[in-house]
Protein backbone atom coordinates (compact mmCIF):
# COMPACT_ATOMS: atom_id res chain seq x y z
CA UNK A 1 0.00 0.00 0.00
CA UNK A 2 1.36 3.58 -0.56
CA UNK A 3 1.52 6.45 1.67
CA UNK A 4 -0.52 8.35 3.25
CA UNK A 5 -0.22 11.02 0.40
CA UNK A 6 -0.63 8.42 -2.05
CA UNK A 7 -4.15 7.52 -0.61
CA UNK A 8 -5.30 11.11 -0.18
CA UNK A 9 -4.40 11.65 -4.01
CA UNK A 10 -6.40 8.28 -4.81
CA UNK A 11 -9.41 9.46 -2.74
CA UNK A 12 -9.51 12.74 -4.17
CA UNK A 13 -9.57 11.01 -7.76
CA UNK A 14 -12.39 9.14 -6.98
CA UNK A 15 -13.85 11.86 -5.27
CA UNK A 16 -13.98 13.94 -8.23
CA UNK A 17 -15.24 11.27 -10.30
CA UNK A 18 -17.75 10.55 -8.24
CA UNK A 19 -18.90 13.99 -8.41
CA UNK A 20 -18.62 13.93 -12.24
CA UNK A 21 -21.23 11.46 -12.64
CA UNK A 22 -23.23 13.47 -9.83
CA UNK A 23 -23.81 16.27 -12.36
CA UNK A 24 -24.74 14.02 -15.57
CA UNK A 25 -28.66 15.19 -14.23
CA UNK A 26 -28.70 17.91 -16.83
CA UNK A 27 -26.22 18.24 -20.39
CA UNK A 28 -24.75 21.18 -19.12
CA UNK A 29 -23.71 19.70 -15.30
CA UNK A 30 -22.79 16.33 -17.50
CA UNK A 31 -20.07 18.76 -19.43
CA UNK A 32 -18.63 20.10 -16.21
CA UNK A 33 -18.70 16.87 -14.99
CA UNK A 34 -16.67 15.73 -17.60
CA UNK A 35 -14.19 18.47 -18.01
CA UNK A 36 -13.47 18.84 -14.01
CA UNK A 37 -12.94 14.73 -14.51
CA UNK A 38 -10.76 15.01 -17.37
CA UNK A 39 -8.66 17.55 -15.62
CA UNK A 40 -8.46 15.75 -12.10
CA UNK A 41 -6.95 12.53 -14.49
CA UNK A 42 -4.57 15.00 -15.93
CA UNK A 43 -3.01 15.45 -12.63
CA UNK A 44 -2.83 11.99 -11.36
CA UNK A 45 -1.48 10.99 -14.58
CA UNK A 46 1.52 14.30 -13.98
CA UNK A 47 1.53 13.22 -10.44
CA UNK A 48 2.52 9.35 -11.33
CA UNK A 49 5.26 10.50 -13.92
CA UNK A 50 6.24 12.85 -11.42
CA UNK A 51 6.88 9.91 -8.29
CA UNK A 52 8.20 7.24 -10.75
CA UNK A 53 10.33 8.16 -13.00
CA UNK A 54 8.82 6.85 -16.04
CA UNK A 55 11.68 6.21 -18.12
CA UNK A 56 12.01 6.19 -22.27
CA UNK A 57 10.42 9.34 -23.05
CA UNK A 58 10.99 8.82 -26.85
CA UNK A 59 8.85 5.98 -26.88
CA UNK A 60 6.58 6.98 -24.54
CA UNK A 61 5.59 9.93 -24.89
CA UNK A 62 5.53 9.90 -29.19
CA UNK A 63 3.26 6.79 -27.97
CA UNK A 64 0.77 8.59 -25.98
CA UNK A 65 0.81 11.39 -28.01
CA UNK A 66 -0.40 9.24 -31.71
CA UNK A 67 -3.07 7.76 -29.45
CA UNK A 68 -4.39 10.86 -27.64
CA UNK A 69 -4.37 12.63 -31.45
CA UNK A 70 -6.40 9.47 -33.04
CA UNK A 71 -8.77 9.77 -30.15
CA UNK A 72 -9.30 13.13 -30.65
CA UNK A 73 -9.63 13.15 -34.01
CA UNK A 74 -11.88 10.71 -34.65
CA UNK A 75 -13.79 11.92 -31.83
CA UNK A 76 -14.31 14.96 -33.23
CA UNK A 77 -15.33 13.71 -36.53
CA UNK A 78 -17.73 10.85 -36.06
CA UNK A 79 -21.96 11.09 -36.73
CA UNK A 80 -23.82 11.29 -34.34
CA UNK A 81 -25.23 8.32 -35.97
CA UNK A 82 -22.37 5.76 -35.16
CA UNK A 83 -21.65 6.98 -31.98
CA UNK A 84 -22.64 3.58 -29.97
CA UNK A 85 -20.03 1.74 -32.56
CA UNK A 86 -17.29 4.38 -31.45
CA UNK A 87 -18.24 4.11 -27.66
CA UNK A 88 -17.63 0.12 -28.44
CA UNK A 89 -14.00 0.72 -30.58
CA UNK A 90 -12.70 2.88 -27.56
CA UNK A 91 -14.00 0.79 -25.16
CA UNK A 92 -12.12 -1.98 -26.54
CA UNK A 93 -8.76 -0.23 -27.27
CA UNK A 94 -9.16 0.35 -23.15
CA UNK A 95 -9.47 -3.64 -22.51
CA UNK A 96 -7.12 -4.36 -24.93
CA UNK A 97 -4.75 -2.02 -23.20
CA UNK A 98 -5.26 -3.79 -20.15
CA UNK A 99 -4.75 -7.18 -21.69
CA UNK A 100 -1.19 -5.95 -22.84
CA UNK A 101 -0.30 -4.52 -19.82
CA UNK A 102 -1.19 -7.94 -17.84
CA UNK A 103 1.21 -9.88 -20.56
CA UNK A 104 4.00 -8.09 -19.90
CA UNK A 105 3.74 -8.47 -16.16
CA UNK A 106 3.30 -11.81 -16.90
CA UNK A 107 6.31 -12.07 -18.76
CA UNK A 108 8.18 -10.52 -15.92
CA UNK A 109 6.70 -12.25 -12.76
CA UNK A 110 8.26 -15.59 -13.82
CA UNK A 111 7.80 -18.59 -11.65
CA UNK A 112 9.24 -16.19 -9.01
CA UNK A 113 5.98 -14.13 -8.26
CA UNK A 114 3.83 -15.39 -5.88
CA UNK A 115 -0.14 -17.02 -6.53
CA UNK A 116 -1.31 -13.87 -5.96
CA UNK A 117 -0.23 -11.18 -8.25
CA UNK A 118 -0.09 -14.50 -11.03
CA UNK A 119 -3.76 -14.36 -10.67
CA UNK A 120 -4.77 -11.24 -10.58
CA UNK A 121 -2.36 -10.37 -13.81
CA UNK A 122 -4.16 -13.64 -15.27
CA UNK A 123 -7.10 -11.66 -14.64
CA UNK A 124 -6.75 -8.48 -15.73
CA UNK A 125 -5.30 -10.46 -19.04
CA UNK A 126 -8.68 -12.47 -19.56
CA UNK A 127 -10.73 -9.29 -18.54
CA UNK A 128 -9.17 -7.19 -20.74
CA UNK A 129 -8.98 -9.60 -23.34
CA UNK A 130 -12.61 -10.34 -23.38
CA UNK A 131 -13.52 -6.56 -23.62
CA UNK A 132 -11.18 -6.42 -26.64
CA UNK A 133 -12.63 -8.90 -28.43
CA UNK A 134 -16.30 -8.78 -27.71
CA UNK A 135 -16.29 -5.02 -28.14
CA UNK A 136 -14.94 -5.15 -31.37
CA UNK A 137 -17.28 -7.65 -31.90
CA UNK A 138 -19.93 -4.97 -30.77
CA UNK A 139 -18.54 -2.26 -32.99
CA UNK A 140 -19.14 -4.79 -35.81
CA UNK A 141 -22.79 -5.32 -35.53
CA UNK A 142 -23.18 -1.92 -34.59
CA UNK A 143 -22.11 -1.04 -37.72
CA UNK A 144 -23.59 -3.40 -39.83
CA UNK A 145 -20.63 -5.13 -40.99
CA UNK A 146 -22.11 -7.71 -38.98
CA UNK A 147 -25.26 -9.49 -38.90
CA UNK A 148 -27.41 -8.50 -35.42
CA UNK A 149 -28.50 -11.93 -35.59
CA UNK A 150 -27.45 -13.53 -32.81
CA UNK A 151 -25.12 -16.71 -33.20
CA UNK A 152 -25.61 -19.78 -30.76
CA UNK A 153 -23.23 -22.53 -31.20
CA UNK A 154 -23.91 -26.31 -30.55
CA UNK A 155 -22.78 -26.42 -26.99
CA UNK A 156 -22.41 -22.57 -26.65
CA UNK A 157 -22.20 -22.92 -23.09
CA UNK A 158 -19.39 -25.57 -22.77
CA UNK A 159 -17.66 -23.53 -25.15
CA UNK A 160 -17.31 -20.82 -22.99
CA UNK A 161 -16.47 -23.20 -20.08
CA UNK A 162 -13.57 -24.84 -21.80
CA UNK A 163 -12.66 -21.14 -22.93
CA UNK A 164 -12.22 -20.11 -19.55
CA UNK A 165 -10.26 -23.25 -18.28
CA UNK A 166 -7.92 -23.15 -21.19
CA UNK A 167 -7.23 -19.16 -19.92
CA UNK A 168 -7.14 -20.73 -16.13
CA UNK A 169 -4.55 -23.42 -17.59
CA UNK A 170 -2.51 -21.51 -19.42
CA UNK A 171 -2.48 -18.79 -16.86
CA UNK A 172 -1.53 -21.70 -13.56
CA UNK A 173 1.32 -23.00 -16.14
CA UNK A 174 3.10 -19.69 -16.46
CA UNK A 175 4.14 -20.22 -12.93
CA UNK A 176 5.28 -23.29 -13.05
CA UNK A 177 7.50 -23.29 -16.74
CA UNK A 178 10.95 -21.99 -17.99
CA UNK A 179 11.37 -18.92 -19.91
CA UNK A 180 10.83 -20.53 -23.77
CA UNK A 181 7.66 -22.46 -22.92
CA UNK A 182 6.28 -19.34 -20.44
CA UNK A 183 6.05 -17.44 -23.84
CA UNK A 184 4.21 -20.57 -25.67
CA UNK A 185 1.55 -20.38 -22.60
CA UNK A 186 1.36 -16.87 -22.74
CA UNK A 187 0.04 -17.07 -26.01
CA UNK A 188 -2.58 -19.64 -25.45
CA UNK A 189 -3.55 -17.35 -22.37
CA UNK A 190 -4.15 -14.21 -25.24
CA UNK A 191 -5.93 -16.58 -27.62
CA UNK A 192 -8.32 -18.28 -25.33
CA UNK A 193 -9.16 -14.85 -24.35
CA UNK A 194 -9.68 -13.69 -27.65
CA UNK A 195 -11.57 -16.43 -28.55
CA UNK A 196 -13.68 -15.90 -25.16
CA UNK A 197 -14.57 -12.51 -25.78
CA UNK A 198 -15.80 -13.46 -29.41
CA UNK A 199 -18.06 -16.77 -28.57
CA UNK A 200 -18.99 -14.52 -25.40
CA UNK A 201 -20.78 -11.58 -27.65
CA UNK A 202 -21.87 -13.31 -31.07
CA UNK A 203 -25.00 -14.61 -29.05
CA UNK A 204 -25.68 -11.15 -28.54
CA UNK A 205 -28.58 -10.37 -30.67
CA UNK A 206 -27.72 -6.25 -32.41
CA UNK A 207 -30.55 -4.68 -30.87
CA UNK A 208 -29.27 -5.70 -27.28
CA UNK A 209 -25.40 -4.59 -27.86
CA UNK A 210 -25.84 -1.62 -25.56
CA UNK A 211 -26.85 -3.35 -22.81
CA UNK A 212 -23.79 -5.77 -23.10
CA UNK A 213 -21.06 -2.37 -24.46
CA UNK A 214 -22.39 -1.44 -21.08
CA UNK A 215 -20.95 -4.79 -19.39
CA UNK A 216 -18.09 -5.11 -21.36
CA UNK A 217 -17.43 -1.16 -19.95
CA UNK A 218 -17.94 -2.53 -16.55
CA UNK A 219 -15.13 -5.51 -17.22
CA UNK A 220 -12.68 -3.33 -18.80
CA UNK A 221 -13.03 -1.39 -15.52
CA UNK A 222 -12.58 -4.23 -13.65
CA UNK A 223 -9.57 -5.39 -16.00
CA UNK A 224 -7.82 -2.45 -15.07
CA UNK A 225 -8.61 -2.96 -11.26
CA UNK A 226 -7.05 -6.27 -11.68
CA UNK A 227 -4.04 -5.14 -13.38
CA UNK A 228 -3.66 -2.56 -10.17
CA UNK A 229 -3.60 -5.32 -7.81
CA UNK A 230 -1.31 -7.37 -9.19
CA UNK A 231 1.37 -4.35 -9.60
CA UNK A 232 0.47 -2.98 -6.46
CA UNK A 233 -1.12 0.16 -7.62
CA UNK A 234 -4.02 1.99 -5.44
CA UNK A 235 -5.44 4.55 -7.93
CA UNK A 236 -5.58 1.62 -10.68
CA UNK A 237 -7.41 -0.07 -8.28
CA UNK A 238 -9.44 2.60 -6.89
CA UNK A 239 -9.85 3.96 -10.70
CA UNK A 240 -11.44 0.34 -12.12
CA UNK A 241 -13.55 -0.92 -9.23
CA UNK A 242 -15.32 1.95 -9.60
CA UNK A 243 -15.53 1.61 -13.43
CA UNK A 244 -16.77 -2.19 -12.52
CA UNK A 245 -19.44 -0.98 -10.01
CA UNK A 246 -20.71 1.99 -12.01
CA UNK A 247 -20.58 0.24 -15.35
CA UNK A 248 -22.68 -2.77 -13.88
CA UNK A 249 -25.15 -0.60 -12.36
CA UNK A 250 -25.87 1.16 -15.65
CA UNK A 251 -26.15 -2.25 -17.40
CA UNK A 252 -28.74 -3.42 -14.77
CA UNK A 253 -30.24 0.06 -15.26
CA UNK A 254 -30.47 0.03 -19.06
CA UNK A 255 -31.59 -3.61 -19.21
CA UNK A 256 -34.57 -2.58 -17.01
CA UNK A 257 -35.37 0.39 -19.35
CA UNK A 258 -35.48 -1.77 -22.36
CA UNK A 259 -37.61 -4.35 -20.68
CA UNK A 260 -34.98 -6.88 -20.67
CA UNK A 261 -33.75 -9.34 -17.86
CA UNK A 262 -29.94 -9.22 -18.79
CA UNK A 263 -29.59 -12.97 -18.65
CA UNK A 264 -32.09 -13.13 -21.50
CA UNK A 265 -29.98 -10.72 -23.81
CA UNK A 266 -26.77 -12.81 -22.91
CA UNK A 267 -27.98 -15.56 -24.48
CA UNK A 268 -29.93 -14.14 -27.62
CA UNK A 269 -33.47 -14.51 -27.26
CA UNK A 270 -34.03 -11.78 -29.64
CA UNK A 271 -35.82 -8.74 -28.94
CA UNK A 272 -37.20 -5.81 -31.72
CA UNK A 273 -35.11 -3.56 -33.58
CA UNK A 274 -36.14 -1.06 -35.66
CA UNK A 275 -36.21 -1.25 -39.88
CA UNK A 276 -34.37 1.16 -41.79
CA UNK A 277 -36.16 3.70 -43.74
CA UNK A 278 -32.89 3.91 -46.24
CA UNK A 279 -29.33 2.83 -46.94
CA UNK A 280 -28.21 -0.65 -47.91
CA UNK A 281 -29.65 -3.54 -45.52
CA UNK A 282 -27.54 -6.35 -44.66
CA UNK A 283 -29.35 -9.28 -45.92
CA UNK A 284 -31.38 -11.11 -43.39
CA UNK A 285 -33.19 -14.44 -43.41
CA UNK A 286 -36.41 -12.41 -42.25
CA UNK A 287 -38.88 -14.76 -40.40
CA UNK A 288 -41.38 -15.69 -42.81
CA UNK A 289 -43.99 -12.86 -42.64
CA UNK A 290 -47.08 -14.98 -40.77
CA UNK A 291 -49.84 -13.43 -42.81
CA UNK A 292 -52.52 -15.65 -40.78
CA UNK A 293 -51.01 -14.48 -37.49
CA UNK A 294 -54.14 -13.53 -35.82
CA UNK A 295 -53.14 -9.42 -34.25
CA UNK A 296 -55.84 -7.57 -32.68
CA UNK A 297 -56.41 -4.65 -34.80
CA UNK A 298 -56.56 -1.34 -32.39
CA UNK A 299 -59.97 -0.28 -32.25
CA UNK A 300 -61.15 2.18 -34.32
CA UNK A 301 -61.95 5.67 -33.71
CA UNK A 302 -65.08 7.16 -35.66
CA UNK A 303 -64.90 10.42 -34.39
CA UNK A 304 -60.81 11.13 -35.40
CA UNK A 305 -61.09 13.44 -38.21
CA UNK A 306 -59.47 11.24 -40.77
CA UNK A 307 -58.67 11.40 -44.56
CA UNK A 308 -60.68 9.07 -46.86
CA UNK A 309 -59.24 5.70 -48.72
CA UNK A 310 -56.59 6.60 -51.31
CA UNK A 311 -57.96 8.43 -54.03
CA UNK A 312 -57.65 11.97 -52.74
CA UNK A 313 -53.78 12.64 -53.20
CA UNK A 314 -50.24 10.92 -53.38
CA UNK A 315 -49.33 9.81 -49.75
CA UNK A 316 -47.28 13.05 -49.28
CA UNK A 317 -50.34 15.22 -50.36
CA UNK A 318 -52.42 13.36 -47.82
CA UNK A 319 -49.91 13.08 -45.41
CA UNK A 320 -48.81 17.04 -45.62
CA UNK A 321 -53.03 18.03 -44.95
CA UNK A 322 -53.12 15.85 -42.10
CA UNK A 323 -50.31 17.69 -40.38
CA UNK A 324 -51.42 21.09 -41.77
CA UNK A 325 -55.46 20.09 -40.12
CA UNK A 326 -53.70 18.91 -36.68
CA UNK A 327 -52.88 21.12 -33.85
CA UNK A 328 -51.05 18.57 -31.92
CA UNK A 329 -48.26 16.39 -33.33
CA UNK A 330 -45.78 13.65 -31.62
CA UNK A 331 -43.34 12.86 -33.59
CA UNK A 332 -41.89 9.43 -33.39
CA UNK A 333 -38.14 9.26 -34.42
CA UNK A 334 -36.83 5.39 -34.76
CA UNK A 335 -33.11 4.38 -36.09
CA UNK A 336 -33.94 4.10 -39.17
CA UNK A 337 -34.51 8.19 -39.12
CA UNK A 338 -30.79 8.25 -38.27
CA UNK A 339 -30.01 5.96 -41.47
CA UNK A 340 -31.43 8.01 -43.52
CA UNK A 341 -29.69 10.63 -42.49
CA UNK A 342 -33.25 12.72 -41.80
CA UNK A 343 -32.89 13.96 -38.36
CA UNK A 344 -32.02 17.52 -39.79
CA UNK A 345 -35.71 17.32 -41.47
CA UNK A 346 -37.44 16.07 -38.78
CA UNK A 347 -36.68 19.14 -36.85
CA UNK A 348 -36.80 21.37 -39.65
CA UNK A 349 -40.09 20.26 -39.84
CA UNK A 350 -41.16 20.12 -36.13
CA UNK A 351 -39.81 24.22 -35.94
CA UNK A 352 -41.91 25.02 -39.06
CA UNK A 353 -45.00 22.81 -37.39
CA UNK A 354 -44.49 24.58 -34.61
CA UNK A 355 -44.17 28.18 -36.02
CA UNK A 356 -47.89 27.49 -37.26
CA UNK A 357 -48.39 27.31 -33.68
CA UNK A 358 -49.19 23.58 -33.19
CA UNK A 359 -48.07 21.74 -30.05
CA UNK A 360 -44.98 19.76 -31.66
CA UNK A 361 -43.22 17.04 -29.21
CA UNK A 362 -40.80 14.44 -29.90
CA UNK A 363 -41.69 10.54 -28.36
CA UNK A 364 -38.41 8.94 -27.34
CA UNK A 365 -38.83 4.60 -26.67
CA UNK A 366 -35.85 3.19 -24.56
CA UNK A 367 -34.76 1.42 -27.08
CA UNK A 368 -35.00 3.70 -30.17
CA UNK A 369 -31.71 4.06 -31.70
CA UNK A 370 -28.82 1.67 -30.99
CA UNK A 371 -28.28 2.60 -27.29
CA UNK A 372 -30.88 4.25 -24.56
CA UNK A 373 -29.82 8.01 -25.30
CA UNK A 374 -28.83 7.31 -28.44
CA UNK A 375 -32.20 9.61 -30.11
CA UNK A 376 -31.57 12.45 -27.82
CA UNK A 377 -28.30 12.96 -28.98
CA UNK A 378 -29.09 12.51 -32.61
CA UNK A 379 -32.16 15.19 -32.02
CA UNK A 380 -29.39 17.23 -29.98
CA UNK A 381 -27.33 17.35 -32.94
CA UNK A 382 -29.86 18.30 -35.38
CA UNK A 383 -30.64 21.71 -32.88
CA UNK A 384 -34.54 20.05 -31.31
CA UNK A 385 -34.42 21.44 -27.71
CA UNK A 386 -34.22 18.80 -25.55
CA UNK A 387 -37.55 19.98 -23.81
CA UNK A 388 -39.14 19.02 -26.31
CA UNK A 389 -38.33 15.13 -25.87
CA UNK A 390 -40.13 13.31 -23.79
CA UNK A 391 -39.72 9.52 -22.58
CA UNK A 392 -42.27 7.13 -23.45
CA UNK A 393 -43.86 7.07 -19.83
CA UNK A 394 -44.33 10.48 -19.88
CA UNK A 395 -45.70 11.07 -22.88
CA UNK A 396 -47.71 7.75 -23.86
CA UNK A 397 -50.90 8.67 -22.32
CA UNK A 398 -50.79 11.71 -24.63
CA UNK A 399 -50.68 10.32 -28.09
CA UNK A 400 -54.97 9.36 -28.03
CA UNK A 401 -55.43 13.45 -27.51
CA UNK A 402 -52.92 13.97 -30.11
CA UNK A 403 -54.58 14.34 -34.12
CA UNK A 404 -51.01 13.90 -35.63
CA UNK A 405 -48.49 10.82 -34.80
CA UNK A 406 -45.88 11.06 -37.37
CA UNK A 407 -43.41 7.96 -37.29
CA UNK A 408 -39.74 8.34 -38.83
CA UNK A 409 -37.85 5.09 -39.38
CA UNK A 410 -39.88 3.18 -36.31
CA UNK A 411 -41.58 -0.39 -36.53
CA UNK A 412 -41.55 -2.78 -33.60
CA UNK A 413 -41.36 0.20 -31.20
CA UNK A 414 -45.02 1.42 -32.10
CA UNK A 415 -45.85 -2.11 -33.03
CA UNK A 416 -49.36 -2.95 -31.53
CA UNK A 417 -48.92 -6.46 -32.03
CA UNK A 418 -46.44 -6.57 -28.95
CA UNK A 419 -49.26 -6.30 -27.06
CA UNK A 420 -52.25 -7.78 -28.36
CA UNK A 421 -50.57 -11.16 -29.66
CA UNK A 422 -48.54 -13.08 -27.40
CA UNK A 423 -45.34 -15.67 -28.03
CA UNK A 424 -43.81 -13.29 -30.64
CA UNK A 425 -40.57 -12.10 -29.74
CA UNK A 426 -41.97 -8.43 -28.99
CA UNK A 427 -44.55 -9.54 -27.03
CA UNK A 428 -44.54 -7.54 -23.74
CA UNK A 429 -42.61 -5.20 -24.65
CA UNK A 430 -43.62 -1.88 -24.00
CA UNK A 431 -44.88 0.31 -27.18
CA UNK A 432 -45.62 4.17 -27.57
CA UNK A 433 -49.25 4.52 -28.35
CA UNK A 434 -49.33 5.63 -31.72
CA UNK A 435 -51.97 3.78 -32.79
CA UNK A 436 -53.97 5.98 -30.76
CA UNK A 437 -53.62 9.93 -32.45
CA UNK A 438 -56.00 10.91 -34.64
CA UNK A 439 -54.00 10.22 -37.41
CA UNK A 440 -50.94 8.08 -38.01
CA UNK A 441 -47.97 9.05 -40.77
CA UNK A 442 -45.62 6.52 -41.06
CA UNK A 443 -42.58 7.56 -43.23
CA UNK A 444 -40.65 4.27 -43.20
CA UNK A 445 -38.60 2.90 -46.07
CA UNK A 446 -41.16 0.40 -46.32
CA UNK A 447 -43.91 -2.35 -45.38
CA UNK A 448 -41.54 -5.09 -44.25
CA UNK A 449 -41.03 -5.68 -40.39
CA UNK A 450 -38.93 -4.85 -38.20
CA UNK A 451 -36.21 -7.73 -37.06
CA UNK A 452 -38.67 -9.42 -35.02
CA UNK A 453 -40.74 -10.14 -37.92
CA UNK A 454 -44.05 -9.32 -36.78
CA UNK A 455 -46.28 -8.09 -39.32
CA UNK A 456 -47.13 -4.40 -38.30
CA UNK A 457 -50.85 -4.06 -37.93
CA UNK A 458 -50.78 -0.13 -38.19
CA UNK A 459 -49.79 -0.76 -41.85
CA UNK A 460 -52.82 -2.36 -42.23
CA UNK A 461 -55.30 0.56 -40.45
CA UNK A 462 -57.15 2.35 -42.84
CA UNK A 463 -56.37 5.43 -40.73
CA UNK A 464 -52.83 5.44 -41.48
CA UNK A 465 -50.90 7.52 -44.23
CA UNK A 466 -47.97 4.80 -45.37
CA UNK A 467 -45.63 6.99 -46.74
CA UNK A 468 -42.40 5.20 -47.78
CA UNK A 469 -39.33 5.89 -49.39
CA UNK A 470 -36.05 7.50 -48.58
CA UNK A 471 -37.53 9.50 -45.09
CA UNK A 472 -34.55 12.12 -46.08
CA UNK A 473 -36.98 12.72 -49.42
CA UNK A 474 -39.96 11.97 -47.96
CA UNK A 475 -39.96 14.50 -44.60
CA UNK A 476 -38.07 16.54 -47.19
CA UNK A 477 -41.09 16.96 -49.08
CA UNK A 478 -43.81 17.51 -45.79
CA UNK A 479 -41.45 20.11 -45.01
CA UNK A 480 -41.95 21.84 -48.46
CA UNK A 481 -45.44 21.56 -48.40
CA UNK A 482 -45.49 22.49 -45.07
CA UNK A 483 -43.29 25.95 -45.80
CA UNK A 484 -45.84 26.60 -48.92
CA UNK A 485 -48.80 26.01 -47.41
CA UNK A 486 -47.81 27.81 -43.77
CA UNK A 487 -45.34 30.23 -44.58
CA UNK B 1 -3.97 -9.38 0.84
CA UNK B 2 -4.71 -5.91 1.87
CA UNK B 3 -4.79 -4.59 -1.52
CA UNK B 4 -7.43 -7.25 -2.76
CA UNK B 5 -9.32 -6.02 1.12
CA UNK B 6 -9.08 -2.50 -0.77
CA UNK B 7 -10.60 -3.56 -3.99
CA UNK B 8 -13.19 -4.83 -2.47
CA UNK B 9 -14.35 -2.02 -0.47
CA UNK B 10 -14.21 0.19 -2.76
CA UNK B 11 -16.08 -1.67 -5.04
CA UNK B 12 -19.04 -2.27 -2.67
CA UNK B 13 -18.89 1.45 -1.44
CA UNK B 14 -18.73 2.99 -5.22
CA UNK B 15 -21.46 0.23 -6.29
CA UNK B 16 -23.51 1.88 -3.28
CA UNK B 17 -23.16 5.35 -4.54
CA UNK B 18 -23.74 4.10 -8.21
CA UNK B 19 -26.37 3.34 -7.88
CA UNK B 20 -27.70 6.53 -6.22
CA UNK B 21 -26.40 8.61 -8.54
CA UNK B 22 -26.83 6.86 -11.51
CA UNK B 23 -30.61 6.01 -11.19
CA UNK B 24 -30.48 9.97 -11.04
CA UNK B 25 -29.24 10.29 -14.55
CA UNK B 26 -32.04 11.00 -17.27
CA UNK B 27 -32.10 8.28 -20.01
CA UNK B 28 -31.34 10.88 -22.92
CA UNK B 29 -27.60 11.57 -20.88
CA UNK B 30 -26.95 7.80 -21.09
CA UNK B 31 -25.29 7.55 -23.91
CA UNK B 32 -23.03 10.39 -22.67
CA UNK B 33 -22.68 8.51 -19.63
CA UNK B 34 -21.38 5.90 -21.22
CA UNK B 35 -19.09 7.68 -22.69
CA UNK B 36 -17.87 8.93 -19.77
CA UNK B 37 -17.41 5.76 -17.51
CA UNK B 38 -16.05 4.46 -20.76
CA UNK B 39 -13.27 7.60 -20.58
CA UNK B 40 -12.15 6.74 -17.31
CA UNK B 41 -11.64 2.99 -18.07
CA UNK B 42 -8.93 4.19 -19.80
CA UNK B 43 -7.05 4.71 -16.42
CA UNK B 44 -5.56 1.70 -16.97
CA UNK B 45 -2.75 3.78 -18.89
CA UNK B 46 -1.10 4.35 -15.80
CA UNK B 47 -0.24 1.23 -15.65
CA UNK B 48 1.18 1.15 -18.80
CA UNK B 49 3.01 4.21 -17.86
CA UNK B 50 4.55 2.08 -15.13
CA UNK B 51 5.92 -0.44 -17.14
CA UNK B 52 8.29 1.80 -18.55
CA UNK B 53 9.47 3.15 -14.63
CA UNK B 54 11.50 -0.43 -14.86
CA UNK B 55 13.74 -1.35 -17.91
CA UNK B 56 12.15 -2.88 -21.05
CA UNK B 57 13.14 -5.53 -23.28
CA UNK B 58 12.29 -4.73 -26.93
CA UNK B 59 9.20 -6.67 -27.16
CA UNK B 60 8.07 -5.31 -23.55
CA UNK B 61 8.59 -1.89 -25.18
CA UNK B 62 6.36 -2.80 -28.30
CA UNK B 63 3.51 -4.51 -26.33
CA UNK B 64 3.66 -1.53 -23.42
CA UNK B 65 3.74 1.20 -26.46
CA UNK B 66 0.95 -0.66 -28.15
CA UNK B 67 -0.64 -0.33 -24.94
CA UNK B 68 -0.10 3.67 -24.38
CA UNK B 69 -1.27 4.03 -28.07
CA UNK B 70 -4.56 2.13 -27.05
CA UNK B 71 -5.04 3.76 -23.92
CA UNK B 72 -4.35 6.80 -24.92
CA UNK B 73 -6.98 6.43 -27.75
CA UNK B 74 -9.56 5.55 -25.17
CA UNK B 75 -9.20 8.01 -23.01
CA UNK B 76 -8.86 11.22 -25.12
CA UNK B 77 -11.21 10.14 -27.26
CA UNK B 78 -13.71 9.34 -24.46
CA UNK B 79 -13.75 12.54 -22.68
CA UNK B 80 -13.72 14.29 -26.13
CA UNK B 81 -16.70 12.43 -27.69
CA UNK B 82 -18.40 13.00 -24.27
CA UNK B 83 -17.77 16.71 -24.34
CA UNK B 84 -18.89 16.97 -27.89
CA UNK B 85 -22.27 14.95 -27.26
CA UNK B 86 -22.87 17.24 -23.98
CA UNK B 87 -22.30 20.40 -25.79
CA UNK B 88 -24.82 19.55 -28.54
CA UNK B 89 -27.93 19.89 -25.75
CA UNK B 90 -29.59 22.93 -26.36
CA UNK B 91 -32.69 24.37 -24.17
CA UNK B 92 -34.23 28.15 -24.48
Amino acid sequence: MGSWQDVTVDLIVIAVFIAGIAQFRSPQGARRGNVTTAVAFAAALGLLVYRNAIGYPWAVVPATVVGGLLGWLVSSRITMTRIPALIALQNGAGGGASLLVSLVELGRMGSSAGVLPTTFAVAGALVGGVALSGSTIAAAKLEGRMSPRPRTLRGHNAVLLALLALVVAAGALTLTLGDAARIAALAVLVGSTLALGVVFSVRVGGADMPVMISLLNAFSGLAAAFVGVAIGNQMLIAAGAMVGSSGTVLTLVMAKAMNRPVSAIMVGRQLAEEPRAAAPVVPEAQAAVPGAEAVAEPAADPAAATEPEPATGSPVERAAAALAQASSVIIVPGYGMALAQAQSEVAALAAKLESAGKTVRFAVHPVAGRMPGHMHVLLAEADVDYDHLFEMDAINDDFAATDAALIVGACDVVNPAAISAADTPISGMPILNAHEAGTVIVCNLDEKPGYSGVPNPLYDNPRTILVFGDAKQTVGELLRDATVHQP
Amino acid sequence: MAQIAFMLAVFAATSVVSYLLISKVPQRLHTPLMAFTNAVSAVTILGALLLFADEVSPVEGVLGGLALVMAAFNLIGGFAVTDRMTGMFKQQ
